[in-house]
Order: C-alpha cells, then structure tokens, then sequence
C-alpha cells in the first residue's frame, strides 16, 4: 500500500436499476491498485442506502455510478440526504453516459467530479487525490 | 485418423521448404530494412498473430470439421442457400415512452423496409417493477418502453400483424410474464399459435454472468425458462423461447472467446434444465436460438461465429445425443457492438458499425441489429437509426457479399482462428464442469471474475494507446456537442403510464384475480407444474407484471449478489 493514500476511503455505488456494471469494477480496480480504500456497494442500490453507506463507512469519496438516465432523479436525493446529515464532507463523484446539460446540473448541486466513458484509469486515481487534497483535513 | 484432410504430407512438406526460403530470402532482408510497427501482434481476444498464413497453418485441418452449408457440423452456416434464400432479417431494436410512442417507431422503421421488430423495455419493466413502484421513479419509458400490463401490450402492437412479422423481445427475469402477454395478445386476436414467430430473449444465466438483471435467485429462475421451452415446445412451432446471448458477457467486457465459451456453458445447463422437465433434447433443441455480438476485429469476430456453430454441434450431438439435424444447427441474432461506439467524433460511429455488420453477414448471421450513431449520448433518434438500417441495405444490396456462402471458408487464417476459437471453448467447458457446473461457477463468481479481468486489461490497453480508439486516445479533435441532436425523453411518461395502470386496476374483475392469484401461489412451491397457462390467464384477467412478480418474490426471495471486483 501506498502511504500518501492510506487515508483516502471511497465508496462506489451502483443506485438504481441498471446493471451495468463495467465502468464501476474499472474504477475499483484502479483505485485499488492506486493503494486507496475502497468499498463497492454491489448493483440496486437505493439513494438512501448509498448515502447512510457513505456516512457510516466515513469515506473520503462517494463514486455514484448510472447508466441508465435517471441521475438527474436519483443523485439530488444522495445530495439532499447528505446535506441534511451534515456529511457534505463526503466528496461525491458521478460517472456514466451522462448528457453534457446534465453536467452543469450536477455540478450546481455539488457533485465534483464526473467520470465520462473512456476516462484513464491513471486520470481516476490523479483526480481523486487532488479531490482529497483540495478537500484538505477534516 | 482424419478423413479428408486438406493437404497431403507431401506438399505441406514442400510448402514447408518454400516457406523457409522466403524467409531467409524476401523477409528477412526486408525487415533489415523496414522493420515491422509492432514486436507481437494479437487478435482482440489475445490470440497470436501471424505474419501469413499458409497451409502449414491448416496441416491437420480435416474438410469435415468444415463441411457444407446446412450440414453438420454447420461451420459454413445454417442453412443451404443462406441469403441466396433469404436475406438475413434487418431488425433494428426500439423502444421508449408508452407503448403507443414505441408502436409509432416500429411503425416507421417498418416503412423504413424493416424486415422484423425488435423491442427494448423500459428498467423496471426489465426488473419486474410495475411504474408505480418506488423503485421505478425516472426510469419509466427511459431506456425502453414501458409495460405493465395486456393493455399496454395491445397498443404496442396496435395495427401489426403479427402472423407476418417476427418479433423479438429483448427481456430476462419477468420473460415469462411479457412471453404470457404476447400469448394473451394473440389468442384475443384470434391467431393460431404456431403462425406466431419471434423470440423472447428469457436467458437468465447471463444475467448473473454479465447484464446484472435479476429478480430471483438461480434455481427458481431457471424453473421460469424451464417452463417457457416446455410451453413453446408443446404449443408454438416457430417461435424460440430462448435467445441464449453472448453479447452482454462480451458488452460486460468479456474477449471473443470468453464471449462464445460462456454461452456455450449457459447452453449445456439450460439444455439440461430441459431436459429434466421431460421434454427430449430432439422436442426443444431446434428452436434454441443464439444471439452474439459482432464487434471491432474483423476476423476473429467472423471466426468466432463459425466456431460457435461447430462447437454447438458437436456439444448436441455427441454431449446430448440430439438425432435431427436442426437439434445441432445454431441460428443467431447479431448486434455490432455498442462498448465501442464512442461520443467523441460521433458521426464515424456509422463506419464502425458498418465494419462490425459487415463480419456478423461474413460469419453467416440470420438477423441483424446495427447501432446508432448516436448512442454514446442516448437511446437513438430516427435519423441515427433510418442510417443503422440503411448500413445494412447496402451490404444486402450493393455489395454482393451475400450472393456466396461462407466466403471467407478455406481462409488459412480464418480457419486456424476458427480452430483456436473452437479450442478455447472446450477448455472453458471442460474447467467449469470441474468446478462442478455453471450455476456453481455462476455463484462463485468464476464468470464474473473473467470478465472483469479482461475488461480491466481492455481498459488499461486503451489508456496506454496499445488499443486505439480513433478520436479517443489518437486523432483527437475539439469538439462542441451542443448541437447534437439527441433524442428526448418526455417526462410525462411517467404519469400517463401510472394512469393508465390504475385504469386497469379499476376495471378487471377483483374476485378472479383472487382466484388466479391463490392458483399461483400453490404453483410456486410444486416445481413438477409449468407456470406458463397460469400466467397467461392472470395477464388476461388484468394483472400487472409487477403484481406476479411480488406474488412469486414472496415464495421465492431476491437474488443478491456478492459482487467481484
């Protein structure tokens, strides 16, 4: 393990009702051998799951994954039940075939980071850490 | 001892000396001086590529392992004439909004010279989830249309006429109930059963393996397909009530060979699935229908379709003891692939696909799905999809590449390919029958593993350049995508649906779905019963998808995964 990462913890989830599930296991994988943390939820998730997940495992980053069209349904409600907790520490990355007007969208509501398709897998793991760093101790 | 062998000792052995001159000769001189771009070279799959090949490539190759068109063991294709008979079917998927939005789709792809429909359903239909589960919320009609109930059926097929066209529904887990409605459908109209044809795809061991969509654990899962063959073998001649498919485990990431070596694992524990609910494999056999992608390495993608037709063959014949001939004869929808198709420099999108159409017709496909353009945005628009169907126009009719069978047959490469292909498949097969069969490969994760390995290898291939992607990791250009026309999504769908549903709800007769629900409950828990007339009379009694699947889930359970990283 790599010690400037020891402390970066991610969760990545999966909400909704789509499976595929391709880009998330990359991102995993990347991460990990990056030496991070990191948590995959599993397929299905709901909105709320995935925040209560995030609080309770104290990650650093949430990765929300969705590929099927309805991030502009189901990301708010992870932002909103972050805020109402008090969590917005957590820093929340999306990534899946997300529409360009839909980018600013997500970015307004706070979400940091947006993994497209055919991002590098080195770019992930560069991003993350600059997330963490600009984020600073908490 | 081989039969007929292809070339004789003596000539491989004076092609042998030939070849070594030109070694030592032309080649090595001319590498002296221009050497080559790359040290290896490989198919998309990992397999090593030569610089030629030749005979020696094909020493052992026996013509009978190639054959005849229609003949066993089918690796020049299905039938005889293939498509001097006739052309493979032009079906292009669609489907979102409400059923009427989707009916007035196909009702223009049809226009368009389509020759079969082909349906793609909304998430939660997917899933078994009515449109007004909680689950539901911003998928409705999204991604596919939307259909909760026999009514939403009939407007899908409003003013089609179904003995005349076959359609394929592209559906898993709640396959059965969507298999129940379109019975339902026809039998209101009227038609004969066996004038019905089409294919549900109802492969639920891929599920698991690569789509990731499920509703109950494996085993009651496979009762559900288990009863839809039964039906279909008993009731409906023409229509396949499997579509065993290899495109999501490749879609999922999975190479070329692991793609053909999977299904055909899934094949063997369905066929013996079947063959447990007392139907003989000659009954059901002939109508299992394939369905694979056709992806970005030309060769190996045309190798990879003949080698599946050989090893379906011999695993019926000489693994089950199939007697007719159309027992052993694999007949398959192809899609080109839509992992490739990218955002950046969208409009070459319509090239890859033409490439990737164009193996699928070399490698002796019976029906055809080309990609959108556009998809790498959203589902497509009409445009995207008038030009996919126009892409295979021009190689039905300009290019006369269908007028001969197999014409890339006897190719030293594509043989050898075939081979290897063939090869790795029994490997597979041999390594998951130790591991003591699929549905515990399945829940160990075995084929899981495999594909996430090779998707992870693909992606760090692609970010290291060794795999290019023309307008993502070379040829790169700045680009705006604000003036894309992509296609909407309306958001009203969602209410007009639900309103519709409950319309439903409010008209049926609540003492007979009582009745038929008490019926489907006993059904659950006696395996020896088929579930299929059951279902068929609740759709028709106006029962909601959603409502049979809750019923059966409360036998039955959820499936959960323990997901490999």
């Amino acid at each position: 393990m790599n010690d400037d990462n020891r402390s970066i913890r991610v969760l990545l989830a999966k909400v909704g009702l789509d499976g595929h599930d391709r880009g998330v296991k990359i991102v995993a994988r990347a991460l990990r051998d990056a030496g991070m943390d990191v948590i995959y939820s599993g397929l299905h998730r709901t909105p709320e799951e995935v925040a209560t997940a995030a609080m309770q495992e104290d990650v650093d980053i949430l990765g929300v994954s969705i590929l099927s069209g309805a991030h502009m349904t189901v990301i708010p409600k992870i932002m909103a039940r972050l805020r109402e907790e008090s969590a917005d520490d957590i820093i929340v990355t999306a990534g899946g075939v997300i529409p360009d007007e839909d980018i600013d969208k997500l970015h307004e509501l706070g979400v940091q980071k947006i993994l497209l398709q055919d991002t590098p897998p080195d770019e992930i793991v560069s991003s993350f850490r600059a997330l963490v760093e600009a984020r600073g101790e908490r | 001892m081989s039969k007929h062998k292809l070339f004789n000792a003596d000539s491989l052995t004076a092609i042998g000396e030939r070849f070594e001159q030109w070694e030592n000769n032309e080649l090595n001189s001319f590498l002296e001086r221009a050497p080559e771009a790359k040290s290896e070279y490989r198919t998309g799959s990992g397999l090593p590529v030569d610089r030629v090949y030749t005979p020696l490539h094909n020493a052992d190759q026996d013509y009978d392992r190639i054959g005849f068109p229609g003949q066993y063991p089918f690796t020049r294709g299905p039938y005889p004439t293939m498509y001097r008979g006739r052309n493979w079917t032009m079906r292009q998927i669609a489907g979102f909004g409400t059923a009427d939005e989707t009916n007035r789709r196909f009702k223009y792809l049809l226009d368009q010279g389509q020759t079969g429909l082909s349906i793609d359903f909304d998430m939660p239909t997917l899933m078994g989830f009515d449109s007004d589960n909680p689950m539901s919320e911003g998928e409705v009609g999204r991604e596919g249309v939307a259909i909760d109930t026999l009514a939403d059926m009939e407007r899908l097929f409003d003013g089609i006429d179904l003995t005349k066209i076959s359609v394929s529904m592209t559906i898993n887990p709640s396959a059965w109930i969507l298999y129940a409605m379109y019975i339902a459908l026809a039998e209101k109209r009227g038609y004969d059963l066996n004038d019905l044809s089409g294919t549900i795809q109802n492969d639920i061991l891929k599920e698991y393996i690569a789509q990731k969509e499920w509703i109950y654990p494996v085993r009651p899962s496979l009762r559900l397909v288990r009863d839809c063959i039964a039906f279909g073998a008993r009731n409906m001649r023409r229509y396949n009530p499997i579509n065993i498919s290899g495109y999501h485990i490749s879609e999922a990431g999975a190479t070329a060979t692991q793609e053909v070596a999977y299904t055909m694992a899934t094949t063997v524990q369905y066929v013996e699935e079947a063959l447990k609910a007392g139907v003989t494999v000659d009954d059901f056999a002939p109508r299992l229908s394939f369905f694979f992608v056709s992806q970005a390495d030309f060769f190996e993608e045309i190798a990879k379709f003949r080698a599946a037709r050989r090893c379906y063959a011999r695993i019926m014949a000489e693994r089950f003891g199939a007697q007719k001939p159309e027992s052993c004869r694999l007949r398959f929808h192809a899609q080109t692939a839509a992992a490739t198709l990218t955002k950046p420099q969208y409009k070459i999108n319509i090239v890859r696909t033409a490439f990737q159409a164009l193996s699928a017709v070399l490698g002796g496909a019976q029906s055809l799905h080309t990609n959108g353009m556009d998809e790498a945005f959203a589902i497509p628009t009409e445009e995207a999809m008038k030009i996919a169907l126009r892409t295979q126009q021009i190689i039905a009719h300009e290019t006369n590449v269908p007028d001969v069978i197999d014409p890339v047959g006897g190719s030293y490469y594509v043989e050898k390919l075939t081979d290897e292909i063939e090869q790795a498949v029994w490997d597979t097969l041999a390594e998951v029958d130790d591991m003591g069969g699929c549905v515990k490969a399945i829940e160990d994760g075995w084929f899981q593993k495999g594909i996430a390995d090779s998707a992870y290898d693909f992606a760090l291939r692609k970010a290291s350049g060794d795999r290019p992607v023309i307008g993502v990791n070379c040829f790169q250009e700045e680009e705006d995508y604000a003036d894309v026309e992509i296609h909407p999504h309306d958001p009203e769908t969602e209410t007009r649906q639900i309103e519709r549903l409950e319309q439903v709800k409010n008209e049926r007769d609540s003492g007979e779905i009582k009745r038929l629900f008490g019926e489907l409950d006993r059904l659950a828990e006696d395996e020896s019963e088929n579930i299929m007339p059951v279902t068929i009379a609740l759709v028709k009694a106006g029962a909601s998808m959603g409502e049979i699947v809750e019923a059966l889930r409360a036998h039955w359970g959820t499936y959960r995964e323990t997901p490999v990283i």
